[in-house]
């Protein structure tokens, strides 16, 4: 349509169509018209699916901390310090998933020797993190808001017994009565605990805090038979009708060697010291006391000494410190406190009088063995002194006498040379095997006797509390399929999260926070306990110390990092991530860029 | 109650963080300005930048953000006909050209009066320091508000691995092949944007790499304060141009900084105000090994005359920049005038 | 009522009654005066509001339109010869995304050598670009242009260049009507883009088309040219109606009706020929000259409409293509196709050379007189030329294409056209 006296056009031309002037035109704000192909609508590649481009591709994994590898309780510590680190209602979270395992954590972040600590990734990076420390924080604060355990589930109607009542056996006792079996445990001393009640001082664990911990797993419904001692197990079981029984009566008789001499110097055992001292009783020792052994009983014992007396005790170890078996936090706090110590030294003989060794030869002739010049009292009283024999070690460094004496001061002598296990409730017990003092079990910690359990001190193993709590456990859940007729498996245990899987890079520089310890003055004269425990902001910040290696921790970095948007991030929180099947092509970057090593590139099925 | 996390500000994001403290990209709900789908190869640092870098522009613009882009590969991979994967409006129009077609973006919206809306021009190295510098410094020097983002990759890679004017020396690329006597890519040669950006004496100019994205958004939400012309010069490793592990992109970048081969710093009116620390010192030689086009400096004798070359660079941008003092997590003030920095550069020092 | 100004002042009050936002401009003889006076309105606020860029080089300038055009601003600028080769790229590039920029040309010739004066090799040399090539005859058409330059922009989706002669239409000062504003503000509506960079409506613009599609895409490129053929005359009509006065359109003839020759040209050289039509019609010659003023798109059918009855055609270029010979003669030889009129291209007025009129009866006498060659050079120095040719043939033997060069100087017999 061509206006008049323009010139038209041939209506055959090719190709266009009339102009209208005057046609409506899109509004403001409209774009009705985007030209072809030059103009995309936005996002309009999500039809491009380049998840066909991968030749591998990424998986989440979980793989084994090796904290929770090291945990002899079997916790998962690696989950419970990722509860924790929310902080407020986070506490409680960590603490149900701790005493899924372990019912003692107040205790534990005291006594525990922390082997979880020592396999720390972290130690590679710069200090292990304090587990310890969030463990008794944790405890504690449970114990101030009064957490209670888990509630039993539906009673079975099955009997198991319980000998022990220390760790391993309440361990065992509250496990046994979570999958709702009635649960009675005896124990032969006047209050339940074993070794944490009558091994370990009041200073180190103070026994509010054990009474505490008891108490919430006796509420579980747990019978408890305090100063029964077992003496005929087939008996008792008949009488208690119980259908299985859990054996834990701990290691408590001392061993002791035969120290000739006279009786100028008092010579106890430790075992026996600790436990009068644990039942209030005043134990007497001198101003000059010497502890025979190098475990960590010996420096209980000395230390305990230490606040009784007033004066400064020593410890005579065979060996060297390097090779002395107890625990390194113990041998410096003892330090601390002024313990002293006689390395590569055994005590010969103790008492007045002409010497004799072991053998009993008489020296003189030899030109050893003179008495010491110092010897005897001012007030002229019997001389109380050891003849202390030095030692040196072999190739195979085990000590060698050197035929080298001293005299050592010494008006009380504390025997700390090891326990051994009281095994006579076994009696005649068809299938028991005991060697080396201990009670042999199979893989689901029963004796050779259907039925009889055993764990703890009692049986091969390192005697640990933590050890004796996981022998409880796993314990517990054998008992449990053996009542039901079940096949109990372990678990299977992934691959361990080794420091090569982590990419550090994310982690902020954080050092290792210290627990304060008591004043030295406090130390020399109370049982208060000497390492306090970290405050909250100090307990959060360790816990976020945590690399959480080889489990996702939701730090959203394989979120961030795929140049193809091709990870999925789950809508609450606590959620698994997810690829994007559809686009991800299978770069690894997310694997690479995660911190804690929770995604592997595997090949792509083609 | 402590601020401390494990990761600090290292990571995407941190459960533990407040949400006001998050990462952009961290964001469930994150703009994705360029999403899946695009033509990119597998582990693009460009990729990786331009999202990173678009979405905290538009966090930080509310939403209202408009971008020019020249050719080269971000446009190449993210537009094939049918498919685009921007979510934003988005222009490209020639190779030469995206800051001057930001500069014209930016004044129809002044003509228009919606100076709510921001403006980006974006493009890789060659597009940037080469064919496009003469709009790019019109751009600058008229003060015009815009963004301009570079992703340097170091060399024209949409066409095949070419040197361009940031291709470093010692690189190989196709044409710039290490034979003979040839190190690769010559030394004495090269364009430092981020000095010329200074040298306009603009408001802000920043570099950043695609490893440290909490700085990468921190410099993107400062230059978005500020208005007039902004530069942003972003290191951003190509597996396929720099022969490397597609997984190791983010990784290089870091050792890139890490090494002092590339400063990450701020500037404002031409003087330098801020650096960010190199936090845990390596040799060239650990950033070098892990790209083919490096590999003829270590194939049988090397040239380990060449590496020392590199490292006095390195260690030439250390002490002009003040890379290792008050080494931490935090960027560290500077007051270093753009001369002075010329004066200990690659020339002043021969 | 009209002022007299010169015509770079026409067009710059004109573009600015037509309310551009964005203005960009880099300098370049002879366009200047234009952008200057628009620069200076712009700093009065008369323009308000419009943002004026001055911009580093023509490409920036043409890119700087780019950006504000795909952002929805009505967008002007202006550049000539050298300018508007620099921009090239971005020419094809405004024109392939369709945007409706309007850009004044002051043409001048293109270098080597360089030239500042007038000829039509710059606008020639992008003709294909996609663009709108409006080619006004006077001062007063070249103003009015502008007006449905936007109006044709905007509607068609589509860049449009204005082209008028440099210095002799852009320097020379006459009265001329600069349109009212209320009168522009009727005719052009407010810009709305089709399709603009909106965050409330995101759009990818520019992608990568490969094979599969890009035929397609330049189809439609060209569908599109093809309804500015329909949309330009009604503009016309309808601006005529406004304004009280005709200007634009497809063509324009003067005494074409019943020519027996008729002179195809564009540009200003139109008022000179109306001159010439008419002392050959005083003579009794039927003359007729025909303006071509939309070069593109090509008014094919239009321009066959008329001149199917003339007894021959003159294409009178102000540019020629280098190796062939004439530019608009094949667009107009294309038109006639088929029918039996004669055409002769004559190339007048490279690089500013003055088109006489006594030159251009020399021309016509030798049309009359059939000795006309095909392809002629207006007032060429044949003894320059000759003189140099004959220095470079020295030594090289010229082959058949040269040959017809020299015959067609004399150097060498002519024979039959």
């Amino acid at each position: 349509m061509s206006a008049p006296g323009a010139p038209g056009h041939a209506p055959d031309a090719p190709g266009h169509a009339p102009h209208v002037p005057g046609q409506a035109r899109p509004a403001p704000g409209e774009h009705p018209e985007r030209p072809f192909a030059i103009t995309l609508d936005v996002g309009s590649s999500l039809a491009n699916r380049t998840g066909a481009w991968r030749t591998e591709r990424p998986q989440y994994v979980r793989r084994l901390p090796p904290c929770n590898n090291a945990c002899p309780a079997g916790e998962d510590i690696q989950r419970w310090l990722y509860e924790g680190e929310s902080g407020g209602e986070g506490y409680e979270r960590a603490w149900r998933v701790l005493v899924r395992e372990n019912p003692f954590p107040a205790v534990m972040g005291r006594i525990c020797y922390h082997p979880c600590e020592t396999e720390c990734n972290r130690c590679q990076l710069d200090e292990a993190v304090g587990i310890n420390s969030v463990e008794r924080f944790l405890g504690d604060e449970a114990i101030a808001r009064g957490w209670q355990l888990p509630a039993p589930g539906p009673a079975s109607g099955r009997r198991v017994l319980v000998v022990g009542a220390g760790p391993s056996g309440l361990s065992a006792a509250y496990h046994l009565a979570l999958r709702g079996h009635h649960v009675t445990v005896k124990d032969a001393a006047a209050e339940p605990g074993g070794m944490m009640r009558y091994g370990i001082p009041a200073y180190r664990l103070p026994r509010a805090v054990l009474d505490a911990e008891i108490a919430r797993i006796l509420a579980l419904g747990v019978e408890l038979r305090c100063g029964e001692r077992v003496e005929d197990l087939q008996g008792e079981l008949r009488a208690g009708h119980h259908d299985a029984a859990f054996l834990a009566v701990g290691a408590h008789v001392a061993r002791n060697v035969e120290i000739p001499g006279g009786t100028a110097a008092h010579i106890v055992d430790a075992i026996g010291l600790l436990h009068g001292l644990a039942e209030g009783e005043r134990p007497q020792l001198g101003r000059r006391v010497v502890v025979y052994g190098g475990g960590d009983t010996a420096l209980d014992a000395a230390r305990s000494a230490r606040r009784l007396t007033g004066a400064e005790p020593v410890i005579v170890y065979r060996r060297t410190r390097e090779r002395m078996p107890a625990h390194l936090e113990e041998l410096e706090q003892a330090q601390e406190e002024g313990i002293a110590f006689r390395w590569l030294s055994t005590i010969v003989a103790a008492g007045e009088g002409p010497q004799h060794d072991a053998a009993g030869s008489e020296h003189g002739a030899d030109g050893a063995g003179e008495p010491s010049s110092d010897a005897g009292e001012p007030d002229g009283g019997p001389a109380a002194t050891l003849r202390i024999e030095r030692m040196r070690l072999d190739e195979q460094g085990m000590p060698q006498p050197t035929g080298e004496y001293e005299q050592l001061d010494a008006d009380s002598v504390i025997l700390a040379l090891g326990q051994s296990s009281d095994l006579s409730l076994l009696g005649e017990l068809p299938g028991v095997c005991v060697e080396d003092g201990v009670v042999a079990v199979d893989e689901r910690m029963m004796t050779g006797h259907p039925g009889v359990f055993a764990g703890g001190d009692m049986t091969p193993g390192e005697r640990m509390a933590a050890v004796a709590i996981g022998h409880g456990r796993r314990a517990a859940r054998c008992v449990d399929g053996w009542l039901r007729g079940v096949a109990v498996e372990p678990p299977p245990r992934g691959e361990l999260a080794g420091f090569d899987a982590l990419n550090t890079w994310y982690y902020a520089d954080a050092p290792r926070t210290v627990r304060p310890l008591l004043e030295d003055v406090r130390r020399q004269s109370t049982f208060e306990e000497v390492v306090k425990g970290l405050g909250e902001d100090s307990a959060l910040f360790e816990a976020r110390r945590c690399l959480s290696c080889g489990n996702c921790f939701a730090c959203d970095n394989c979120y961030g990092v795929c140049p193809d948007n091709a990870v999925l991030k789950p809508g609450p929180p606590g959620e698994a991530y997810a690829i994007d099947l559809d686009f991800c092509k299978g770069c690894g970057m997310c694997a690479a860029e995660c911190p804690c090593g929770a995604i592997e590139m595997i090949p792509e099925e083609i | 109650m402590t601020h401390f996390y494990q990761t600090g500000t290292f990571a995407v994001g941190n459960r533990l963080l407040d949400e006001d403290a998050a990462s952009v990209q961290a964001d469930p709900a994150r703009a994705n300005s360029i999403t899946k789908g695009h033509r990119a190869c597998q582990g693009c640092g460009e990729a990786l930048g331009a999202r990173y870098a678009l979405d905290a522009a538009l966090r930080a613009s509310g939403g209202q953000l408009i971008a020019a882009n020249a050719t080269g590969c971000l446009e190449v991979f993210s537009t094939p006909f049918p498919e685009s994967s921007w979510r934003l409006p988005w222009i490209h129009s020639l190779f030469a050209n995206a800051p001057a077609v930001a500069t014209g973006i930016a004044a129809a919206l002044r003509a228009q009066g919606r100076t709510d809306i921001r403006v980006v021009g974006q493009g890789g190295d060659g597009g940037t320091v080469d064919i496009g510098l003469a709009c790019l410094s019109g751009m600058f020097e008229r003060g015009d508000d815009v963004l301009y983002i570079c992703y340097d990759n170091e060399a024209y890679m949409n066409t095949g691995v070419q040197r361009s004017a940031a291709t470093p020396p010692a690189a190989r690329t196709a044409t710039t092949e290490p034979l003979g006597t040839h190190p690769g890519n010559a030394f004495g040669q090269g364009k430092n944007l981020p000095l010329i950006a200074m040298a306009h004496e603009l408001p802000y100019v920043a570099t950043a790499t695609v490893a440290e994205l909490r700085d990468l958004e921190r410099k993107v939400e400062r230059a978005m304060q500020l208005h007039g012309a902004r530069y942003l010069h972003v290191l951003v490793p190509c597996p396929l141009g720099w022969g490397s592990a597609t997984a190791d992109t983010i990784n290089i970048a870091r050792l890139a900084k890490e090494s002092g081969l590339f400063p990450v710093f701020e500037a404002e009116d031409g003087r330098v105000v801020r650096v960010s620390p190199i936090r845990r010192q390596v040799p060239v030689e650990d950033y070098l090994r892990r790209q083919k086009r490096y590999a003829h400096l270590f194939a049988g004798a090397g040239r380990p005359d060449v590496i020392a070359q590199l490292q006095a660079s390195a260690d030439r941008n250390i002490a002009r920049f003040g890379l290792l003092a008050d080494g931490g997590e935090e960027p560290a003030e500077r007051d270093i005038g753009l001369l002075d920095v010329l004066a200990t550069s690659e020339r002043g020092a021969q | 009522m009209p002022s007299q100004i010169e015509g770079s002042l026409a067009v710059a009050r004109t573009v600015a009654r037509c309310r551009p936002q964005v203005v960009c401009a880099y300098p370049i003889t002879p366009q200047t005066h234009i952008v200057e006076a628009l620069s200076r309105m712009v700093a009065a606020g008369e323009l308000a509001p419009c943002e004026f860029v001055n911009v580093e080089s023509e490409f920036a300038a043409m890119s700087v339109a780019i950006g504000a055009s795909a952002t929805g601003a009505r967008v002007y600028t202006a550049t000539a010869s050298q300018g508007l080769l620099y921009m090239a790229e971005a020419l094809f590039n405004a024109s392939g995304l369709g945007l409706p920029i309007v850009m004044t040309v002051a043409n001048r010739a293109i270098g080597a050598p360089i030239n500042i004066w007038n000829d039509h090799s710059d606008a020639m040399a992008l003709r294909d670009c996609g663009w709108v090539q409006l080619y006004a005859t006077d001062n007063q058409e070249a103003a009015d242009m502008h007006v449905q330059a936007f109006r044709l922009a905007q509607e068609c989706s589509l860049p449009v260049m204005v082209c008028m002669d440099g210095f002799v239409l852009t320097h020379a000062v006459e009265p001329l009507e600069v349109a009212e504003q209320q009168d522009v503000d009727a005719y052009l509506p407010p810009f709305v883009a089709r399709q603009a960079l909106d965050p409330s409506a995101p759009a990818t613009i520019g992608a990568m088309v490969g094979p599969e599609a890009f035929t397609e895409v330049r189809y439609l490129a060209h569908a599109k040219q093809m309804d500015a053929l329909d949309a330009i005359p009604g503009l016309a009509a309808e601006f005529e109606r406004r304004f009280d006065r005709a200007s634009g359109g497809l063509l324009g003839g003067y005494r074409c009706e019943d020519a027996r020759t008729v002179i195809v040209a564009l540009g200003s050289v139109f008022g000179t020929l109306q001159d010439v039509v008419d002392e050959r019609r005083a003579d009794g010659r039927t003359v007729g000259v025909l303006a071509i003023k939309s070069f593109r798109p090509f008014p094919l059918a239009e321009l066959r409409a008329a001149l199917a009855d003339a007894g021959q055609v003159i294409v009178l270029e102000r540019a020629f293509a280098v190796g062939v010979g004439g530019i608009v003669s094949a667009d107009v030889h294309a038109a006639l196709a088929g029918l039996r009129v004669p055409i002769h291209t004559v190339v007048a007025g490279l690089g500013g050379r003055a088109v006489t009129r006594r030159s251009l009866h020399a021309m016509l006498d030798q049309a009359h007189a059939g000795s006309l060659p095909e392809l002629h050079f207006l007032d060429l120095n044949t003894q320059l030329v000759e003189r140099e040719l004959a220095r470079m043939r020295e030594g090289t033997s010229p082959g058949p294409h040269a040959e017809n060069i020299l015959r067609e100087l004399g150097i060498v017999a002519a024979g039959p056209v």
